[in-house]
């Protein structure tokens, strides 16, 4: 039963993964903690159920038509909130993200209203069809599709930032705005595709969200939670460091689930704890300084 | 029609008056050596040249076009290109990966990444090599190479030996004798005097931000230049300027 509760803590933190993919890519290029990340996966995830109900076509084929619009909103998003914000310190892209969390949540809570809403309908079998695993058990037919699309999409993060001139400019970004100028790179034209390619993931993710379980208007801070928790057990900015903050932390929450009964997301909140008090140590930090910082967080 | 003119350019850091009143032109093919003590304002000026540094007033013209409002990145693609102070390499990076980087600007020329490579041939054998693990003279001779990558008509040096071993400076050098030999135009700011006054064709010392010497480099004896450099009689530097 472990063994089982352990392989399906993998494959949730393959949707973990996946629903952090565009958190860990923006903050590794762009260096902004998005806080409307949640949010905007649900605004895709709306997005693709209203393009799949009014043309009566899969999610899947939905998602297709809905990825360039995502794109461009990341672009636009980037030329018009995040430059401008980023311009401002530290803490005016988290304030604005913040800002427009709470601006697509309530539009979203406007137009749609209360009702949960779920895409399972529209995968039929797929939404519960399982595999028997050998020696006991069986996986979701959904969940190794969400564990494999997360692995395809950092591997093919990280090839395209590796392989294409694309990619290299944007690490180049990444490292030195300045010095990329110099060298005939836009910066701010290779900040906004980062950013457009950063929605596309997120996206995606926002589609596997609604095929797995239910969604409304206020699920996006929720999903924030679980993806800002993913990138920080793998470490900021690393996409494969986040396929391992991913599974590590569904594991923890499907292990606690057996210890007890409310014991799913206090396991995962507190390898997350665990994770960031040794990332704070290791940095040089003293105990007591983690202590004022917990003190003055919950103060 | 100069291929580069500065025209009464002033520069600022904060309260710092950096570059006043700087005015010169280069010719296509000039080399041109900007001398001065530390905090004369060569690297103020050179990065105001390249767009990386704001000037609060004049002007730069290239190829007879304003260029003082143009982005840094639009004025590399204009054929203007900077070798900055400290390398400023991309660490993480490979030597191929910082030279194929630049190389997206895709202006025509003779530099390419072979052809760099074999100006640069010790950059061929640490093609893979991340350039935060190379040596100071690797590093160097990667960010002029990666500089040649934009095909630049002025390419602008600053502090090419600074920070480097002897060996490793004379071994920029000599690789830098394949951009000379190709003709290139050239602002070169550099400490040491005696190697500025041998390739140069001209010279401008700078002095508290201002040029006070300039000339043809042949017609210049390393006195009059050392005398400038430190304002020993500035007045007379001063009319010698022009």
């Amino acid at each position: 039963m472990w063994l089982d509760q352990v392989l399906q803590g993998v494959l949730l933190g393959g949707y973990y993964a996946l629903i952090a993919c565009g958190l860990s890519f923006m903050f590794g290029i762009l260096r902004i903690v998005n806080l409307a990340h949640g949010s905007i996966a649900v605004l895709s995830a709306y997005l693709v159920w209203v393009v799949a109900e009014q043309l009566k076509i899969s999610p899947f084929l939905a998602l297709i038509a809905v990825l360039p619009v995502m794109a461009a909103a990341g672009w636009l998003l980037q030329r018009t909130v995040l430059e401008r914000s980023l311009r401002s310190g530290a803490l005016t892209p988290l304030l604005s993200t913040f800002g427009l969390a709470v601006v697509i949540d309530n539009v979203l809570f406007q137009r749609f209203g209360a009702d949960t809403r779920s895409l399972a309908p529209d995968i039929g079998d797929l939404a519960f069809n399982s595999w028997d695993v050998p020696g006991g058990g069986s996986v979701g037919q959904l969940a190794l599709i969400t564990f494999g699309v997360a692995v395809a999409l950092l591997v093919g993060l990280q090839l395209f930032l590796n392989r294409t001139p694309l990619g290299r400019a944007i690490r180049a970004t990444s490292e030195d705005p300045d010095t990329a100028e110099l060298v005939g790179i836009d910066s701010r034209n290779v900040y906004a595709a980062a950013s457009a390619i950063a929605l596309v993931t997120v996206a995606i993710a926002g589609t596997f969200l609604a095929m797995r379980a239910t969604f409304d208007p206020y699920t996006g801070p929720t999903q924030l939670i679980f993806a800002f928790e993913a990138v920080v057990i793998g470490g900021t900015g690393s996409l494969w460091g986040t396929l391992i903050g991913g599974i590590v932390l569904g594991v923890a929450q499907n292990l606690g689930s057996q210890i007890n009964g409310q014991g799913f997301l206090i396991a995962g909140h507190a390898v997350f704890f665990v994770v960031l008090a040794a990332r704070f140590l290791m940095a040089g930090r003293s105990p007591r300084t983690l202590l004022r910082a917990l003190r003055g967080a919950s103060a | 029609m100069s291929l580069l003119a500065v025209e009464h350019l002033d520069a600022r850091h904060g309260l710092l008056h950096a570059v006043r009143d700087v005015s010169f032109a280069l010719e296509e093919g000039e080399i041109l050596a900007l001398v001065g003590a530390n905090g004369a304002g060569k690297t103020t000026l050179l990065r105001s040249i390249s767009g990386a540094h704001k000037p609060s007033g004049g002007r730069v013209l290239f190829d007879g076009a304003d260029v003082t409002a143009v982005r840094a990145n639009e004025r590399v693609r204009r054929g203007i290109a900077l070798v900055p102070e400290g390398r400023r390499l991309f660490s993480s990076m490979t030597v191929e990966e910082n030279l194929l980087v630049a190389g997206r600007t895709k202006r025509p020329g003779r530099w390419n990444y072979e052809t760099v490579l074999d100006a640069f041939p010790l950059l061929r054998l640490h093609a893979k090599q991340r350039s935060g693990d190379l040596s100071g003279g690797q590093q160097q001779a990667t960010a002029i190479g990666r500089a040649l990558m934009t095909n630049p008509r002025v390419l602008l040096l600053d502090e090419v030996s600074l920070g480097l071993s002897p060996v490793a400076v004379n071994m920029v050098y000599e690789c830098l004798q394949a951009v000379i030999a190709s003709g290139a135009t050239i602002v070169l700011v550099e400490q040491d005097l005696s190697r500025a006054l041998r390739i140069a064709t001209r010279v401008a010392c700078m002095l508290e931000g201002r040029i006070v010497l300039e000339g043809k480099a042949s017609d210049m004896t390393r006195e009059q230049v050392t005398e400038a450099y430190f304002g020993l009689r500035r007045s007379d530097a001063s009319g010698a300027a022009s």
